[in-house]
Order: structure tokens, then sequence, then C-alpha cells
């Protein structure tokens, strides 16, 4: 009992820090920038603000442009619940392992493309396009991280992934930092940053994530809005916590607890900072260069995999 | 990397125009003198397409075209550049039968023009290959010619005007093929106006522009207007373009009078007009990089473009320096005291920009998205007789201050950059390099500051007069035409954008070039929606 309490704040947490990871990520941009900028919380209030706004549908919506929002929040949630963010050994971590995570993200990404062609404007679908693409991509190079992690700890469940990293002797595996640079492309592509999204811009032609959500209008927009921040804090603990596993609670006891919480906290702010330095020295890339830069991450991968095997099989 | 240029002018000369012309076509002979070009011609109708083709030949610049309602005839004007001056091409026709050949088989930049004086007069340009409508949306009906005479100012409008939605862009068909229709409603704070892509994938494989969502009726609202009205009027034909639009109207309405401004009320035009070119090419510098998502070069350019329009403020009174112009001179000084300060600013910014700009051109994920970006190439610059950056970066150098230098720049040297490549780095480079170039002339006049009153009396008028006004405003070639009548009120005014030059360029260079890269695209030429829709 006490387990399922457990696994529900620290899901509860995951979903309520998302918004202030991404703002927290432009907060930092903005001081590379030498800019003023709005406080990390500004998305909470953008959030509320937007749920409290009337929603405006086009006659053309049909129900799953209505139902898309709430099935992609909810499965981005349920995605979320299952990461071991805090603690591991939570009833939660053993009904999942990650390859249904990324069968939750694929399920997302379909009704969220859905959404975008439903109503039939130009930019819904060429959005949907878009964002096809670059999924089709960045799938196979996430599925191969995935395996060369699962293959170095034996191991596809993310709890015991973990345990066995941080149980096991302290070594160096390059199969690890060549699975860890390809996921960070990855989580780069997938979460729509720059340089293969830019989450800032106006320009309905450049855009990929935000022209499947332009038709939607208050608390729909807001929930699509929260479910991509989701995305990118999973995306921050998945990384923080494989390739850094320190600090998670493996015993709960509240001191082991508190510990884990500073640890991963303490960890996604340094990743945001990271990625708002990137952000910040990159232009966004030709929108045809992303298979490249997909294909890099899949290559980086493929070598984890297999400096793995001619490595480190015993 | 290729390097700048050398200069070079391509277009013919007045003289041999001039007398090809008379050989060749019917002149009434008469040679009537218009203040601010070289030649003036009048031109039988039925000559009027030969006359662009002979001009063609000779490889002039078209520039630009209008109409006048003289009751009973339209006079239409056809304004064409010169390697040494400008030249004016007019023709009488009668209010009966309102039909002329159109100049756009030879020139095609006339194409947009013929049909503005279409909407607007309605005179029908035989042999013009698309008589769509152009100017007019649905505010009036197809059968009102709203410069016409006998038109209200007024006008008739409806209760509510009526959505435009039946204008027949061009279609392409083919598998796979789809139609993305962008504005004029745009996600960002822009200026309206609508574009229509087919494309194929994420391939364009045809950009139509349909502007004229800002006409406000700038030419109608202009007659009757006394000359500080008509000042105040340019200076808002485009904002960006104030002191532009604002010096080519008074430079017009004073050529006609036969009144030349003080020395020193030209100099601090001209300083005006540098200061304007370049908060605005500071401002798109940053714009076109924001446009690829490199935020740091928006917000250092943004920051030296503030600091910069800060102190317009506070030596000159107005940020965009509007209204500073005025018929006869200027309304603002240089006291002594600013000058140090103005010299530091200078300075303080050829330090920031000789700085900013190699990192960003050598930048290499910027650069990957700028270089070989919606190029257009040198060949179809010069068809389409587009003007400034846009011109220069495809070395169409034509600039007035260097080519035909109104005072005060006939005592300074203008150096203009200009690169083969046509791509939108070389349009954002032709920006930094102008900026550069614009200080050193804002060096040189200050230093040179002359003394004389700011503003001279236009009066007394006694005649009906017109004449034109040609500015280089940090577009490019800026023309006004105006016409004062006995009491020195406008009769009429017609403001020509460079824009209408570089707009049809945007259609060209985007092809080949794929969706997403359009606003950059687009950005790098920065036409003026509101100078354009006038």
């Amino acid at each position: 009992m006490n387990g399922w309490a457990l696994a529900v704040i620290q899901a509860g947490l995951l979903a309520f820090g998302a918004p202030f990871l991404s703002g927290w990520v432009k907060w930092v941009k903005c001081k590379l920038q030498c800019r003023q900028g709005p406080p990390p919380w500004q998305p909470y209030r953008d959030l509320s603000k937007l749920f409290q706004k009337e929603i405006l549908l086009s006659d053309q919506a049909s129900p799953v442009f209505r139902m898309a929002p709430y099935l992609v929040f909810s499965v981005t949630a349920l995605a979320g619940s299952v990461m071991p963010t805090i603690a591991v050994g939570l009833p939660t971590s053993a009904i999942a392992d990650v390859i249904v995570l990324v069968g939750f993200f694929a399920l997302a990404r379909f009704f969220l493309a859905l959404a975008g062609m439903d109503v039939g404007t130009a930019f819904g679908g060429m959005g949907s396009s878009r964002e096809m693409m670059v999924s089709s991509l960045a799938e196979p190079a996430m599925l191969m991280a995935v395996f060369t992690l699962a293959m170095t700890v034996s191991s596809t469940n993310l709890a015991s992934m973990i345990v066995n990293l941080l149980v096991g002797p302290v070594q160096l595996y390059p199969s690890f930092i060549f699975a860890g640079m390809g996921l960070l492309l990855v989580t780069v592509a997938e979460t729509g940053r720059i340089p293969v999204d830019n989450p800032a811009t106006h320009l309905e032609l450049t855009m990929i994530h935000e022209a499947m959500i332009l038709e939607y209008t208050g608390r729909h927009l807001a929930l699509m809005e929260w479910a991509a921040m989701l995305k990118l804090m999973i995306y921050g603990v998945l990384i923080a916590n494989l390739f850094i596993p320190w600090g998670v609670a493996i015993a709960l006891t509240p001191m082991t607890l508190a510990v884990g919480l500073a640890a991963i906290t303490g960890k996604l702010l340094l990743l945001g900072v990271v990625l708002a330095v990137a952000e910040t020295g990159l232009a966004k890339m030709r929108l045809f260069r992303a298979p490249q830069f997909l294909g890099l991450a899949f290559i980086l991968c493929l070598l984890g995999m297999l400096s793995h095997v001619i490595l480190e099989v015993r | 990397m290729r390097r700048r240029q050398p200069e070079q002018v391509t277009a013919g000369k007045v003289a041999e125009f001039v007398t090809h012309l008379t050989r060749t076509v019917v002149t009434t002979g008469q040679k009537s003198t218009v203040p601010g070009v070289q030649v003036c011609l009048d031109v039988a109708g039925e000559d009027w397409g030969k006359a662009a083709e002979i001009a063609a030949e000779h490889t002039l610049r078209w520039s630009a075209a209008w109409a006048e309602h003289l009751s009973p005839d339209f006079h239409v004007v056809c304004l064409l550049a010169c390697s040494d001056g400008h030249c004016l091409l007019r023709t009488r026709l009668a209010e009966g039968r309102p039909e002329l050949p159109s100049q756009m088989p030879s020139f095609p930049a006339a194409n947009r023009p013929e049909r503005h004086i279409q909407d607007m007069f309605g005179i029908r340009f035989t042999g013009h290959p698309d008589p769509r409508r152009w100017t007019r949306h649905q505010a009036w009906s197809a059968k009102e010619f709203p410069l016409r005479k006998d038109f209200p100012l007024s006008g008739s409008p409806q209760l509510k005007t009526p959505p435009d939605c039946d204008y027949p862009f061009v279609p392409v068909s083919g598998e796979g093929i789809y139609e993305i229709p962008v504005g004029p409603v745009h996600a960002g704070i822009i200026e309206p106006g609508h574009f229509r892509f087919q494309a194929d994938g994420e391939d364009v494989l045809r950009l139509e522009e349909h502007l004229g969502y800002v006409h406000r009726g700038v030419e109608k609202l202009a007659e009757g207007r006394d000359l500080a009205g008509l000042a105040r009027l340019a200076g808002r034909l485009s904002g960006d373009s104030t002191v532009a639009h604002g010096w080519a109207a008074c430079q017009a309405a004073e050529r006609a009078l036969g009144v030349e401004p003080s020395p020193r009320a030209l100099a601090l035009r001209a300083i005006l007009c540098e200061r304007e070119r370049i908060a605005n090419h500071l401002g798109d510098i940053g714009a076109i990089c924001n446009d690829v998502g490199f935020t740091f070069a928006l917000v250092q350019c943004s920051r030296l473009r503030e600091l910069w329009q800060r102190n317009n403020a506070a030596i000159f009174g107005h940020r965009l320096l509007m209204d500073r112009v005025v018929s006869g001179g200027v309304n603002c000084d240089i006291s002594p005291e600013h000058l140090p300060e103005l010299f530091a600013e200078i300075n303080e910014l050829r330090v920031r920009v000789e700085e900013l700009m190699p990192m960003l051109l050598e930048y290499p994920s910027l650069q990957d998205r700028l270089r070989t970006t919606g190029i257009l190439s040198v060949e179809l610059a010069q068809q389409l007789g587009t003007l400034g950056y846009v011109g220069r970066a495809s070395n169409h150098q034509d600039d007035l201050r260097r080519d035909a230098p109104y005072a005060p720049y006939d005592q300074l040297v203008v150096n203009v950059p200009a690169y083969l490549e046509g791509d939108v780095a070389k349009r954002t480079r032709v920006r930094g390099d102008e900026v550069l170039v614009s200080l050193e002339l804002l060096e040189q006049l200050l230093k040179s500051l002359p003394e004389g009153p700011l503003q001279i009396d236009c009066g007394p008028f006694a005649r009906c007069c017109e004449g034109l006004g040609l500015v280089e405003g940090w577009r490019g070639e800026t023309v006004a035409y105006v016409r004062l009548d006995e009491t020195g009120r406008v009769m009429r005014y017609f403001p020509r954008d460079p824009s209408w030059l570089n707009w049809p360029a945007l259609e060209r260079l985007i092809l080949g070039n794929i969706v997403p890269d359009f606003p950059v695209c687009n950005k790098s030429v920065n036409g003026s929606y509101a100078g354009h829709d006038l």
C-alpha cells in the first residue's frame, strides 16, 4: 500500500514538475541571451490561463479532434508513471518495461498526428507529415539505444536496469557512452527542440509540433502543451537516471527518498542547462537535415551495441 | 567565398534611348520638362508597348508607372532608369476609350503596377497576359474607379466588406500536389498578405502572392492636401520608410515649385535617411537569423537597434524619425553639444557591427541555413529590376546615391556592396556592409554640417506644376510623383515603394526551395506590405 501511495506521489511530482523544467530551460536560455525572461514558473501561469479559457472548435472537427488532447495527455502521464524517478522497486515499475514506454510515446504521437490532420487545415497536415517523418527515424534509434542498455544490464525493465547499475561495480561501459549520446540526439528530435524543431517560433510554415496543435484552444491546448512538457520531463528522467543513476532510492526510507528527490531535481536542472546551451548555440537545421541528424543518432546507438558485443560480453 | 563585386552599371544612356525612340516611334514631338528627370517624352498611345520594347533593347530599368485623371484625358506615365539619369514616357488617353498596349511583354516588372492602374482608373492594358484584379479586393465594385475625379473621397462603403474569397489563383494540378494558403492573418505580429503555395511534399512548385490587404487609399487621401499634409501622409505610407517617403514627396513638391532647401536641411535629411537605413538593416539581420531559430543574433541586433532608436528619440524627437522631414526642409536640428555624442555612438556601433557580422557570416549552423537558400540569379534580378539589398546581393547594383546623386550625396562617395550569389546569406551580408557604409556617410555628413535655415517657405504658388522625387531609401529607389495646383494643393501624389519591384522577386527566388525555408526567404526580401498596397 505504501508502495502504491509512493508511486502515485512520484507520478504526480513528475507531471507537476514538468512545466517547471520547460520554464527552467526557457529561463536559462533567456539568461544566456542577456534577456530578462519570464520566471521559470511562467508555464504554470500559462497553463492555468489556458484551462480557464473557452474552447473554440472548428465545424470540421470530429470526435477524434476532441478526444486527442485527453488521450495524448493520459498516455503520456501513464508513461510518466512507470518511470523510476525518485525510487525503484515501486509497484508501477513492474507494469511496463522500456519497450512499452516507447510504445506509449508512439500511441500518443499517433493521436497527435491524427488530430493535426483532423480539421483539414494545411498546417496541421504539414505538421503531422513532418512529425511522422522525424519519428519514423527517431524511433529505431531510440529502440537501438534501449536494446544496448538492456543487453548491458540484462533487463528491459527500467527499475531493474537502474538497480543492476547501482548494485554492480562502478565501471565505465563504452556502450553506455555511445547509447547516451544517441539518446540525447533522439531526445532533442522527439521533444521538438532546436535544431530539429523550434518550440518558440511563430512561423507556421516552419513548425513541426506546433503546427499539429495550431487549431487547439483553451483546455485542449493546455493538455497538449502539458503533454509536450511532460514528454521532455520523461526523456530527461530517462537520461538522468539511466546514465547517472546515483541517488535513486532503492530502500524506501524517508532519508533515501529525500536524497532521491534532491538528486533527480539536480540532475534535471543540469540537463536543462545543457539543453539551453545547445539551443542557444545552434540555429535550426533545414528540415531535410533531420534524417542525417537522426541517422547519426542511430549510428551512435548501433556503435554502442557493437562495442557492447565486442568489448563487454564476458 | 566570392568577394564584393566591382562597381557596375548596366543600363543604357538617356540620349541614345531618346534618339532611338524618336526615330522609330511617333512621339508628339513635345518634350515637356518635369523637374527631377532628364527628359520627358510624350508618346502616342498605340506606341506605348513599342516604346517599352526599345527601352528594353537599351537595357533600361523599368522603375514605375502611374496614371492621372486630368479631365477629359487620362495621363499614363512610366519611369525608366538609365545609367545617367531617369526618363519619363507619357501618353494621353481619351476618357471614352481607356485602352493602352501593355508594357509587360518587355518588362515583367510592369505587371502589377499596370493592374493597379487598371483597378484604380479602369484603364485596360491590351496584351497584358494576366489582367486579374490586383489592388481591388471587395471594398469597392469592379465598376467603380477610385482615382477618377468623379469618385468621391468618402467612397461608397458597404456596411460590411464581403470576404475576399474568389480570387482566381493559378492552379497547379498533379498527383500529390497540395495547396497551402498562408495568411493574410499570421501567427506573429506582421503585416497582412496572402501567400498561396503549391507544393509537392515540401518542395515549392509555385508561389503566388496576393497583396492589397492594407490598401488605405493613400493616393486619393492626398488629393487636396497642402504641402504639410502631404509630408505627414507620405511619412505614414510605410512606418519603416517614413524618412525615405517623406523626403521623396517633399523633394518632388520642392522640385515642382523650383525651390531648394538649404544645404543644412538637406544634410540633415540625409542624416535622418541614413539613420533609418541603419536601424532597419540591424533589425532585419536579427530577424533573418531568428527565422532560422538563431535567437542570439536577434537579441544582439535588437539591442543595437533599440539603443540607436532611443538616440533618435533623444536627439531628433521621434524613435522612427516620423514627421522630421517637412516641405522646404526639416523640423529638427543637431545642436553642437550633441555632436560628440553622435560621433561616439557611431564609433560604438561600428565596433559592434564589425564584431558581430563576421561572426554571423562564419557561424556554421547559421550559414548552413542561409547559404544557397532562396537564390535570385543575376539575370533574373536584372530582368525584374529588383532594388536595394535584394538587387545588390545579385549584383544589380543601382543606387541613386551613387548613380544619380542628389544633394547632399553629390558631395560624398558612396560605396555600394554587391555580390553574385543572390542567396539569403548575401542579402544579409549586403545589409551588414551597408550599415558600415552608412556609418561612414554619417560621419562625413556630421563633420561638414553646413549652416543655413532649417526650413524655407515653398510659396508663392502661382501655377499648376509637377515634379518627381527620387530618393534612395533603405529598401532602394523610392519614387514620388507630385502635381500641385495654383493654390499649392496636391492634385496627384503617387509614391512608389521599392517593394513594388522586390515582391515579384520573392515569387521567383523561392522556387526550388522547401516550404519551411519560405519565412527566411521572405524576411531576406522584406517587402513592405503597406508601402506596396497604398
